[in-house]
C-alpha cells in the first residue's frame, strides 16, 4: 500500500462526496434547459442537503431502529462503492477488498436495506415502493453482473482496477462485446438511478413513483443522507460506465502525474455524460411499470449476447 | 477401538463414535422421562448440544489428520460395520456438529407440552436422527451406509409427524417417507453396480473396481436419482414444501440444513471417491438439473404465503446452486483441469456450510415466531420487530446471508461460484464454452431473486404494522432460543468474515477428491481464488469500510448538525385513515413474480362475477410437476390397486381357488 495509493484513495472519496451532488445539479440544470424551463442554480442540491440536515427528523410513532439506521447503511454502501470504482486512479488500497461482483453485492445491500426500511413503517406507499424497487433490482442486478462479466472476460479478471488498466491499454477500436455491454449498461443505469423511462426523479404522482415512494416517510437528516446516497449512486454508476467504456485518463500506480490530470478529465467526462443523460431523459417518456421487465429483460439479453460475442469472436 | 485404551490415545474416529453413543444415551434418557418436559428441555437437549459441539471439534481436528478406519462388530454375523473418517466425512461432520449445536440449544426452549408425540419420545427421535446422520457420513461400506440412511429417514419421518393428529401432517409425512424410500432404492442399486459382482460391499472394494464407462454412468445416474430425491432436486422436490412446514421448527431446521447435505455428501462420495473417473456429460447433467432446481425453487419461494414453505422452496434453490457447483467441478475434473475443479468444489462446499447456518437460523426464527404468535401464514403476521427484537435482528442476519449479500456467508459462496463460472471459458469444447455465459446469467438471476424473496419474507413477517390485533401480545423468545439463534447467526457472520481460514479447511476435502486446492492465501485477510490480479475479495476490509463510514456519518451529522427527532403519525402522502390492512400482503409482494414467471406456475383464478353478493377473488398457485408427473403416477397406482383389489372377494372358497390355480400354473411351468 503506497503513500500515493492512500492519497488517491482519499482523494477519490472526497471527490465523490463533493462532486456527486454537483452532478445531480448539473443534470437537473440541463434537463430544465432542454425542457424550456428556467433552471435551478447549479449548487441547488448542496443547499437542499444543508437545509435538510438542519431540519429535525420526523419519524413515525412505531418506526423501529431499522428505519433510522437504514439511511446510514445506504449512504455507507454508496460511499464504499464510489471508493472502490477506479474513478481517478487504479492504484487504490481498498480495491482488492472488493471486485466487480462485490460491487454489485454492495448495491444490492443498499437496495435491500432501503426496501426493508420502506416496509418498516407499514404504509401502503412504502411497501408498494419496496416491492417495485426490489422488482427493478432483481431484473437489473443480473444484467449489471453480466455487463461486468463481459468486461472482465477481456483481461480474465473481475478486479475493477485490472479491467480498467487492460481496457485503457487496448487498441482504440469498437469492440462488439463492449458495444452490447455499453447499451445494456446505459439501460441498467437509467433503471437503477430512477431515471425517466423507468422512474421519474421529479414525480409527485403517488401511483407512478418508485424511488420516491421508497423514501416517502423520511425527513430531515435521514432524507438528506438518502438524497446524498442517491446522488452518490448516480456518480458511482457514471464513473463505472466511464471506467469500463471510456477508461482513458485514469491514473495508474506508476504514474503520479496522471493523478493531477485525472480530475479535470473526469469532470469533463462527467459534464458531457450528464448532458447526454438529460437529453436522454427529455427525449423519452416514462413507461408503465409492467413494461419495465421487458426493458430490463432486453438489457439482460444484450449483456448476455455481449458475453457470447466475446466468447465466440474472442474480442 | 480395541479394548478401550486410555482416552488420551483415542483416534478422532473413536471420539466420533463416542459422540454418537452419547447422543443415543441422551435420546434414551428421554424415553425414561416421557412426559417430564422440564427434564427433557433443560437437561437432555442442552446435553445433546454439548455433544454436537464435541463432534464439531473432533471433526475439525480430523480434517487435518490422515484418514482413520474402524470396524464395529455390530449388525449381522460376518458383516460388520466399517467406518472411515477422512476429510470429506470430517467436513460434513463439522457442518452437522456446528448446526446441531445451535439447533439443540434452540430446541431446549422450543418444545412445549401439547398435542402429539410426548417430549421424551421426541428427544429420542431427535437424537437418533442426529446420530444416524453422523454415522451416514462416516460409514465405509454400503451395508452400514444403507442402515444409517434408513434410520435417518425413519427417525426424521417420525419427527415430521410429531403432531400426528392433523391429517395434513400425516399426509406430508407419508409423501416424505414414500420419496425417501424410492430414493433409497436408487442408492442401493447404485451400490450394487459399484461392487461389480464381487459381492464385497465395502467402499474400499468399490474404489478398487474399474467400471467401464457404461456401468460407471449407470452407477452415477442411480446415485444421482437416489441422492437427488433426498436433496430435493427438481422433479423430486415435492416432499420438501410439504414436510418442512409439517415438522416442528428445530426439526425443519435440521432437515433443511443438515439432512439435505447428507445427500450432497453421498453424491460427492460416489462421484469423486468411489467412481474411478468422471465423464463430462455428468457435469452437464448436474449443472442443468442444479440450475433448473435453483431457478424453480427461488421463483416458487417468491410467491409463497407460508413462512416455512417459503423457506423450503428456498432450500430447493440453494441445493440447486450446490449441485450446479458440483456439476462444474465434475466437468472440469473430467477435462483434467484440477485447480478449476477445486475452485468449483470449494464454492459448492462453502455453500453447503453457509446454507446450513443461515437456513437453520431462518427456520428456528420462524419457529420462534410460530410459538409467539401461533401463525405461520405471512398474511397474518407483521410488525414483530417491536415485540420480539432479538428474534428480529438475529433473523435479519440470516435473511441477509440468505439473500447473498456481502459481507455475510452467503455472499462468499456465491462469489466463489461466479468466479468458477467466469473462468470456465477454457474448456476444450466450444459448445460448452458458449453455455457458460447463459449459466452465469442464470446464477446471477437466481441470486437476485433470492434477495427479492428474502426482503418479502423479512419485511412481511417482522416489519410494518401487525396485520392481526393479537400480534401485539406475542411473547418474547426465551433465553435458550436466543442462545441457539445467536450461535447460528455468529456462524453466518464468521463464514462471511473469515473465508480464508475456512477455505483452508475445505482445501483438505478438495485435495482428497480432485487432488488440488486453492492457492494458499498470500495475505490472511484477502480471499484470492486464483491470482490477485484476477480476483480478490477482502470481507474484513469491506465490513470495516462500511462500519467506519457508518460511524463517521453518524458522528459527523450529530456534530455538525443535531440529532433531534420528533415522533408523529406516518406521513403516507397525507392520508390519515391508514390501517394495517392497506400494507402490501405476501400475495401482493409475489404478484410481479407471478406475472413475469407465469409459465412456471399452474395458476387457477377464481374471479367474482359482478352480481356476487360476497365477491371473492382467489388465485391458487400450483406446481406443474405435481399435475403432470405425480398425479398421473398416483392415478395409475390407484387404478392398478383397484384392479388388484378385485381379487379380494373375502370368501375362503375363492382364495382356495386361487391357491389351486396357482398350483396348477406352477406345475405347468415347472417340469422335470
Amino acid at each position: 500500500m503506497s503513500v500515493l495509493g492512500s492519497l488517491s484513495q482519499l482523494l477519490e472519496i472526497v471527490v465523490a462526496l463533493l462532486l456527486a451532488p454537483l452532478l445531480v445539479g448539473w443534470v437537473n440544470q440541463w434537463r430544465a434547459w432542454l425542457q424550456n424551463k428556467s433552471a435551478p442554480p447549479l449548487l441547488q442540491p448542496y443547499r437542499v442537503l444543508h437545509k435538510l440536515f438542519n431540519k429535525e427528523s420526523v419519524v413515525a410513532h412505531h418506526a423501529s431502529s431499522l428505519f433510522r439506521s437504514a439511511p446510514y447503511v445506504v449512504f455507507s454502501c454508496m460511499l464504499l462503492a464510489s471508493a472502490i470504482i477506479p474513478t481517478l486512479s487504479t492504484d487504490l488500497p481498498l480495491a482488492p477488498a472488493a471486485d466487480a461482483i462485490a460491487l454489485v453485492g454492495l448495491f444490492a445491500l443498499a437496495r435491500v436495506f432501503a426496501s426493508l426500511a420502506a416496509m418498516d413503517v407499514g404504509t401502503a406507499f412504502g411497501s408498494m415502493g419496496a416491492r417495485r424497487e426490489m422488482l427493478i433490482g432483481f431484473l437489473a442486478e443480473p444484467a449489471l453482473l453480466m455487463v461486468l462479466f463481459s468486461a472482465s472476460l477481456i483481461p480474465r479478471s473481475t478486479s475493477l482496477a485490472t479491467i480498467v488498466e487492460t481496457l485503457a491499454h487496448r487498441e482504440l477500436a469498437i469492440y462488439p462485446s463492449l458495444a452490447f455491454a455499453g447499451v445494456a449498461f446505459t439501460m441498467i443505469s437509467l433503471a437503477e438511478n430512477a431515471r425517466v423511462p423507468v422512474d421519474n426523479p421529479a414525480t409527485h404522482l403517488e401511483l407512478t413513483m418508485i424511488h420516491e415512494a421508497l423514501i416517502l416517510e423520511y425527513s430531515g437528516r435521514h432524507l438528506a443522507l438518502i438524497e446524498w446516497a442517491a446522488s452518490l449512486k448516480l456518480f458511482a454508476y457514471s464513473c463505472l460506465g466511464l471506467a469500463l467504456f471510456l477508461p482513458w485518463g485514469i491514473a495508474e500506480a506508476h504514474a503520479p502525474l496522471e493523478l493531477v490530470l485525472a480530475l479535470p478529465v473526469l469532470v469533463l467526462k462527467l459534464a458531457i455524460g450528464g448532458m447526454l443523460l438529460a437529453a436522454l431523459e427529455t427525449a423519452s417518456a416514462k413507461m408503465r411499470i409492467f413494461r419495465v421487465p421487458e426493458f430490463l429483460g432486453t438489457a439482460f439479453l444484450l449483456a448476455v449476447i455481449g458475453m457470447l460475442v466475446h466468447i465466440l469472436l474472442g474480442v | 477401538m480395541a479394548g478401550f485404551p486410555d482416552p488420551t490415545r483415542w483416534l478422532a474416529l473413536d471420539w466420533v463414535l463416542v459422540a454418537v453413543a452419547a447422543w443415543l444415551v441422551v435420546g434414551l434418557g428421554g424415553l425414561f422421562a416421557l412426559r417430564k418436559l422440564g427434564w427433557v428441555a433443560k437437561v437432555l437437549f442442552p446435553a445433546g448440544g454439548a455433544v454436537a459441539l464435541l463432534l464439531f471439534a473432533v471433526a475439525l481436528v480430523a480434517m487435518f489428520s490422515p484418514a482413520e478406519h474402524a470396524v464395529l462388530p455390530l449388525g449381522l454375523p460376518g458383516l460388520p460395520f466399517h467406518f472411515r473418517l477422512d476429510p470429506l466425512a470430517g467436513f460434513f461432520l463439522m457442518v452437522i456438529g456446528a448446526t446441531a449445536a445451535g439447533v439443540s440449544a434452540f430446541a431446549a426452549g422450543y418444545f412445549r407440552k401439547g398435542e402429539g408425540t410426548p417430549p421424551g419420545l421426541l428427544c429420542l427421535e431427535y437424537h437418533v436422527f442426529l446420530a444416524s446422520m453422523a454415522l451416514v457420513v462416516v460409514a465405509d461400506d454400503a451395508y452400514a451406509f444403507m442402515v444409517m440412511w434408513e434410520t435417518m429417514a425413519l427417525s426424521s419421518f417420525f419427527l415430521v409427524i410429531a403432531n400426528h393428529r392433523l391429517a395434513e401432517i400425516r399426509q406430508a409425512g407419508y409423501l416424505y417417507l414414500l420419496i425417501a424410500h424410492i430414493g433409497a432404492i436408487g442408492i442401493l442399486l447404485s451400490f450394487g453396480v459399484l461392487q461389480a459382482n464381487t459381492g464385497d460391499y465395502t467402499f474400499a472394494n468399490m474404489r478398487a473396481q474399474h467400471l467401464s464407462p457404461f456401468w460407471a454412468s449407470v452407477a452415477f445416474l442411480l446415485a444421482l436419482f437416489g441422492f437427488g430425491a433426498k436433496a430435493g432436486i427438481v422433479p423430486l422436490h415435492v416432499w420438501l414444501p410439504e414436510a418442512h412446514p409439517a415438522a416442528p421448527s428445530p426439526v425443519s431446521a435440521l432437515m433443511s440444513a443438515v439432512m439435505l447435505k447428507t445427500a450432497v455428501y453421498g453424491l460427492l462420495r460416489v462421484t469423486f471417491d468411489l467412481l474411478p473417473a468422471q465423464l463430462w456429460w455428468w457435469g452437464v447433467l448436474l449443472l442443468a438439473i442444479g440450475l433448473a432446481s435453483a431457478l424453480f425453487g427461488v421463483v416458487f419461494a417468491a410467491v409463497q404465503v407460508d413462512m416455512k414453505r417459503l423457506l423450503a422452496y428456498s432450500s430447493i434453490e440453494n441445493i440447486g446452486l450446490v449441485f450446479a457447483g458440483i456439476g462444474l467441478a465434475v466437468l472440469f475434473s473430467a477435462y483434467g483441469m484440477k485447480p478449476m475443479s477445486a475452485l468449483a468444489l470449494t464454492a459448492a462446499l462453502y455453500h453447503v456450510a453457509s446454507h446450513a447456518f443461515f437456513k437453520s437460523l431462518l427456520f428456528v426464527g420462524t419457529g420462534a415466531v410460530l410459538h409467539a404468535t401461533g401463525q405461520r401464514s405471512l398474511g397474518k403476521l407483521g410488525g414483530l420487530v417491536r415485540v420480539m427484537p432479538w428474534v428480529t435482528w438475529l433473523t435479519l442476519v440470516g435473511t441477509l446471508a440468505s439473500a447473498g449479500l456481502p459481507p455475510l456467508g452467503g455472499f462468499v459462496s456465491e462469489w466463489l461460484l461466479l468466479q468458477s463460472f467466469l473462468f470456465a471459458p477454457g474448456l476444450p469444447s466450444s459448445f460448452l464454452n458458449m453455455l457458460v455465459p447463459v449459466v452465469a446469467a442464470l446464477i446471477a438471476l437466481v441470486a437476485a431473486l433470492s434477495g427479492y424473496t428474502m426482503v418479502k419474507f423479512f419485511g412481511v413477517v417482522f416489519l410494518g404494522q401487525p396485520r392481526e390485533e393479537q400480534l401485539a401480545d406475542a411473547h418474547r423468545a426465551g433465553w435458550w432460543e436466543r442462545a441457539g439463534m445467536v450461535w447460528l447467526a455468529l456462524g453466518c457472520v464468521a463464514l462471511g468474515l473469515a473465508p480464508v481460514a475456512f477455505i483452508d479447511v475445505i482445501g483438505r476435502v478438495t485435495r482428497q477428491l480432485v487432488a488440488a486446492g486453492l492457492a494458499p492465501a498470500s495475505s490472511g485477510w484477502l480471499l484470492v481464488p486464483v491470482d490477485i490480479d484476477r480476483a480478490s475479495y477482502g470481507p474484513i476490509v469491506f465490513a470495516l469500510g462500511l462500519a467506519t463510514s457508518f460511524a463517521l456519518a453518524f458522528a459527523l451529522v450529530r456534530r455538525l448538525y443535531h440529532g433531534r427527532i420528533r415522533r408523529a403519525a406516518p406521513w403516507d402522502c397525507g392520508y390519515p385513515w391508514q390501517t394495517a390492512r392497506m400494507q402490501d400482503t405476501a400475495e401482493g409482494f409475489g404478484q410481479p413474480i407471478r406475472q413475469i414467471f407465469e409459465p412456471f406456475f399452474r395458476m387457477r383464478r377464481e374471479l367474482p362475477s359482478p352480481f356476487d353478493r360476497e365477491p371473492r377473488y382467489r388465485v391458487i398457485v400450483g406446481d406443474h410437476f405435481w399435475h403432470w408427473l405425480y398425479q398421473p403416477v398416483a392415478d395409475l397406482v390407484e387404478l392398478l390397486s383397484r384392479w388388484i383389489g378385485r381379487l379380494q372377494q373375502g370368501r375362503i372358497a375363492v382364495y382356495l381357488l386361487y391357491s389351486f390355480l396357482t398350483l396348477i400354473g406352477v406345475l405347468l411351468v415347472v417340469r422335470r
